[in-house]
């Protein structure tokens, strides 16, 4: 991991306040109404952003946005040779643990290193909250109705819509259905891609 | 013709001019400072700090001078303004054996080392009323004698241990920081740390009335005081930068250690059990009934039957709260109207079909 | 848009204060707990719920919920019983006025977040509208089982037979289900949830409904959702189905027999008369406003 020196570490969020309730409403609206692309708008006071290295803009700011002290994150090994671990401590405080098993926050740099759901906090039957919010950076987001795309319905979703997540394998579809034998336990899901998210609960139903 | 109410917000308005108007009372009678407040109602600002969860005597007083003398809403106001407070970090533990000693006492013991200290209380009061404080203007009274003693007062729990007569308390494995219920929700089962907090902050009447149940029957831990000391603490914080701790001032407390019925088993012989208070300023009283109601709720931990609601966590922890316990009781007066109009119409439906069962019939 | 005559239109923002009155980290600590909400549809996530300038008890889990999601550019609406005017709801909006500055509406159409107690507008909601319930009491079984521990075990084995046994019991003591407002629902076929103190005349507009839908105990210290377009279906029996009020009566200033309407005393020889609790629907309805 790199310990940049604090004069080169990235800035956080210019106005806070401001910041951090505008990306938050976003990704209440990823989780809330999942499928539904969003779009990071980097103008205004988002601009002095200055994500680290190896992380999109949506995914940093995500989580610029909704850690701090009382929470723990995971990083995946793809952001070992970037400053995102101090970037985040520096801004929220939050603390960085070696076991994605005891993190609230995974934060993975790409879809190749999406760690086995075994390995992710799910929560318990009579606490299902305490469970991991997954960030992955993936190749790319559509919702157009191609071949290859899930058809998705469940909470959130008027009827049935269309997802498309580039570079997830289908271990991951199989992972998921698995963890949703075991409801009200599980992950959620906010896959970034640049300045677009999308959010996948886990009570959002897949079939591919 | 039927005109919709309005006028809410002007109604409001008008509510706290009147509202100032009670607080203040005949003008022509001067005015009540927040010093004289926190001088000559020490007792009632002692017991908003430590129910209001913050130790500052003078936004205690405003608090009360604020609420017209209502301590709960007092209280309330001081919560709230806690609530706002950024956190800077924890204090070292109180050191209360080097505490400097106002008024301390032991009914376990007759004599012990620093002495039985009676100091300032009500206790060996005669309970009349004194109409020369009718009048001002008396000259300030001055006690016999110095009131803080500088000797050496251990601590009763610790003479205790010598003998092993007294549970020990050590810390849990790790020593993980207490629990803090402002910043994380209670579970159930709750561990000691949480619950101690929680009757910290407890309304003392309700802690009043749950202590005086176990001594009537309602679970029995046949107490004894085994100290109440009442003095000075220094409040020291250890920052990591330094590496050793500084003193930042010191505060008056309140400390209670009750003694209670042995426990032993096959493996472990007999040993007292202990019960746990602490309160800002002078407050025995809900010192003394926050250790009865911490050694109640013990009840599992000590392998003891819950049969009564002073041992029942949830009961006395959701409970305890006066923010929570005034606020919706008094919610009551709130408009409930739309459900109160759902009744109506149930209540008058059925007594329809009961008095027309035919007609109830037909509709099945 | 009608006039905002009920309401002070500009109470300008008080800079002392953070704005929406919590502290970043609070937000962010609620923020943390909508979000795993919204993801387990009835749930009741616990949170580190904070003393408010308002009493527990009288909407502060609504306010704390509004606070953490209300940004500058929100337009907000905060209803009791219904009504913009209502001592409550008023206190409640000058709250939000003096400390977010942001635009206040009396209509349910043009808000973009809606507090509310004790009803969901006539007006239907739509996609990006956010309804905020201020609950009393979130454990739907409290009444029947007081301690959290058991009641968590239920909702964790989804063993409801309390909550059915009960209705049933009314039906044998009354013949109806005595319960007319914060009647029980199952949400997402999962979790049974208390609606809060609505009259159960409303729970049909919870099923599917395209606004989110967000609930705070701030008292009880639990928040939890119902996404958009999420299955709410009230608790009932195939042979005695849930079924809302009817009123004889139409409201005697708009005329309406659709909506749910309150009863005023004329005099004390017991004549009465009916108008809608719903005051931005009414005054639209005789403004001839559809």
């Amino acid at each position: 991991m790199i310990q940049p020196s604090l004069k080169d570490l990235g800035r956080g969020f210019a106005e806070p306040a401001v910041c951090s309730q505008t990306v938050f409403r976003q990704a209440l609206d990823a989780l809330s109404l999942p499928g539904r692309l969003q779009f990071l708008d980097l103008s205004g006071p988002m601009q002095s952003m200055q994500a680290p290295r190896n992380a999109h803009p949506a995914a940093a700011a995500l989580l610029l946005a909704l850690l701090d002290q009382d929470c723990k994150l995971w990083l995946s090994p793809g952001f070992d040779e970037s400053d995102a671990a101090t970037w985040l401590r520096f801004h929220t405080g939050c603390a960085l643990v070696a076991d994605s098993k005891e993190a609230d926050f995974v934060w993975v740099a790409s879809p190749l290193e999406m760690p086995a759901f075994e390995k992710l906090a799910q929560g318990t039957a009579e606490y299902p909250e305490l469970s991991a919010t997954c960030v992955v950076q993936v190749m790319g987001l559509a919702t157009s109705d191609q071949a290859g795309a899930w058809s998705i319905s469940g909470p959130g979703i008027n009827g049935t819509s269309h997802l498309q997540i580039d570079g997830l394998d289908s271990e991951f579809t199989a992972q998921r259905r698995a963890s949703q034998a075991h409801s009200p336990c599980g992950v959620d899901f906010i896959f970034t891609h640049g300045v677009s998210l999308v959010g996948l609960p886990r009570s959002t139903l897949i079939k591919d | 013709m039927y005109v919709a109410v309005k006028g809410g917000e002007s109604a409001i308005l008008n509510s706290y001019d009147l509202l100032a108007q009670q607080r203040r009372g005949d003008p022509a009678v001067e005015e009540l400072s927040v010093d004289q407040i926190r001088q000559q109602l020490r007792l009632a600002v002692d017991r908003v700090m430590t129910e209001g969860s913050v130790y500052d005597p003078q936004l205690a007083a405003l608090a009360i001078k604020q609420s017209a003398g209502d301590l709960v809403e007092a209280i309330f106001l001081l919560r709230a303004y806690r609530a706002t407070l950024p956190r800077l970090g924890y204090s070292v533990p109180l050191d209360t054996a080097g505490m400097q000693i106002s008024r301390r006492i032991s009914a376990a013991f007759k004599d012990l080392p620093g002495g039985q200290v009676l100091g300032p209380t009500y206790d060996y009061t005669q309970r009349l009323l004194d109409f020369s404080l009718l009048a001002t203007g008396a000259k300030a009274p001055v006690a016999r004698q110095a009131q803080a003693s500088t000797e050496a007062t251990p601590r009763v729990v610790d003479l205790l241990h010598h003998e092993s007569l007294l549970e020990t308390q050590p810390a849990p494995s790790g020593d993980p920081d207490p629990f803090d219920l402002t910043r994380q929700p209670v579970r159930f089962p709750a561990d000691r740390s949480a619950r101690l907090q929680n009757l910290a902050r407890a309304d003392e009447g309700f802690l009043l009335a749950m202590a005086y149940s176990t001594q009537r029957g309602y679970s029995e831990s046949h107490p004894f005081v085994g100290e109440i000391r009442f003095g000075t603490v220094n409040l020291s914080i250890a920052p990591e930068e330094l590496g050793f701790e500084i003193s930042i001032g010191d505060l008056p407390i309140t400390e209670c250690q009750m003694i209670n019925q042995f426990q032993g088993s096959q493996e472990q012989p007999p040993q007292f059990t202990r019960g746990y208070g602490l309160a800002f300023g002078h407050s025995e009283r809900k010192a003394m009934a926050m250790a009865l109601v911490d050694r109640a709720l013990r009840a599992d931990e000590l392998g003891e039957a819950v049969t009564a609601p002073a041992q029942m966590q949830e009961f006395v922890m959701s409970h305890s709260d006066s923010l929570e316990s005034s606020g919706f009781v008094q919610h009551l007066k709130l408009p409930h109207y739309v459900d109160f109009q759902s009744e109506l119409e149930l209540v008058r439906k059925m007594r329809h079909s009961f008095a027309n069962p035919k007609d109830a019939h037909a509709a099945g | 848009m009608l006039p905002v005559e009920t309401i002070t239109p500009s109470l300008v923002r008080d800079p002392r204060i953070n704005f929406a009155y919590l502290d970043e980290r609070t937000k962010r600590m609620i923020r943390r707990a909508i979000l795993k909400a919204v993801a387990i549809p009835g749930y009741q996530v616990p949170f580190g719920s904070r003393e408010m300038p308002l009493p527990y008890g009288w909407g502060t889990g609504g306010i704390q919920v509004t606070a953490s999601i209300i940004g500058p550019v929100d337009v907000l609406k905060v209803i009791d019983q219904g009504s913009d005017d209502t001592v409550n709801a008023v206190n409640i909006r000058r709250f939000f006025q003096r400390t977010t500055g942001v635009e206040v509406t009396t209509d349910t159409t043009s808000a973009s977040i809606i507090q509310t107690r004790h009803r969901i507008p006539e007006t239907p909601l739509r996609e990006g509208q956010v309804l905020v319930y201020q609950v009393p009491v979130p454990e739907p079984m409290q009444r029947l089982e007081p301690r959290e521990t058991e009641t968590r075990k239920l909702h964790a084995l989804q063993e409801y037979g309390l909550m059915h046994v009960n209705l049933f019991e009314d039906l044998a003591h009354y013949g109806h289900i005595a319960t007319t407002y914060d009647y029980p629902v199952l949400v997402n076929g999962r979790y049974i949830m208390s609606p809060s103190p609505i009259p159960k005349f409303d729970n049909p507009k919870m099923h599917l409904n395209p606004a989110l839908q967000l609930f705070g105990a701030g008292r009880e210290k639990r928040i939890y959702a119902v996404p958009p377009y999420t299955s709410v279906e009230s608790l009932g029996f195939e042979d005695h189905p849930f079924e809302v009020q009817r009123w004889d009566a139409a409201c005697e200033l708009c005329g309406s027999r659709e909506s749910f309407l309150d009863e005023v005393l004329m005099d004390d020889q017991g004549s009465r008369m009916f108008v809608c609790s719903d005051s931005d629907y009414c005054g639209k309805r005789q403004a001839g406003i559809p």
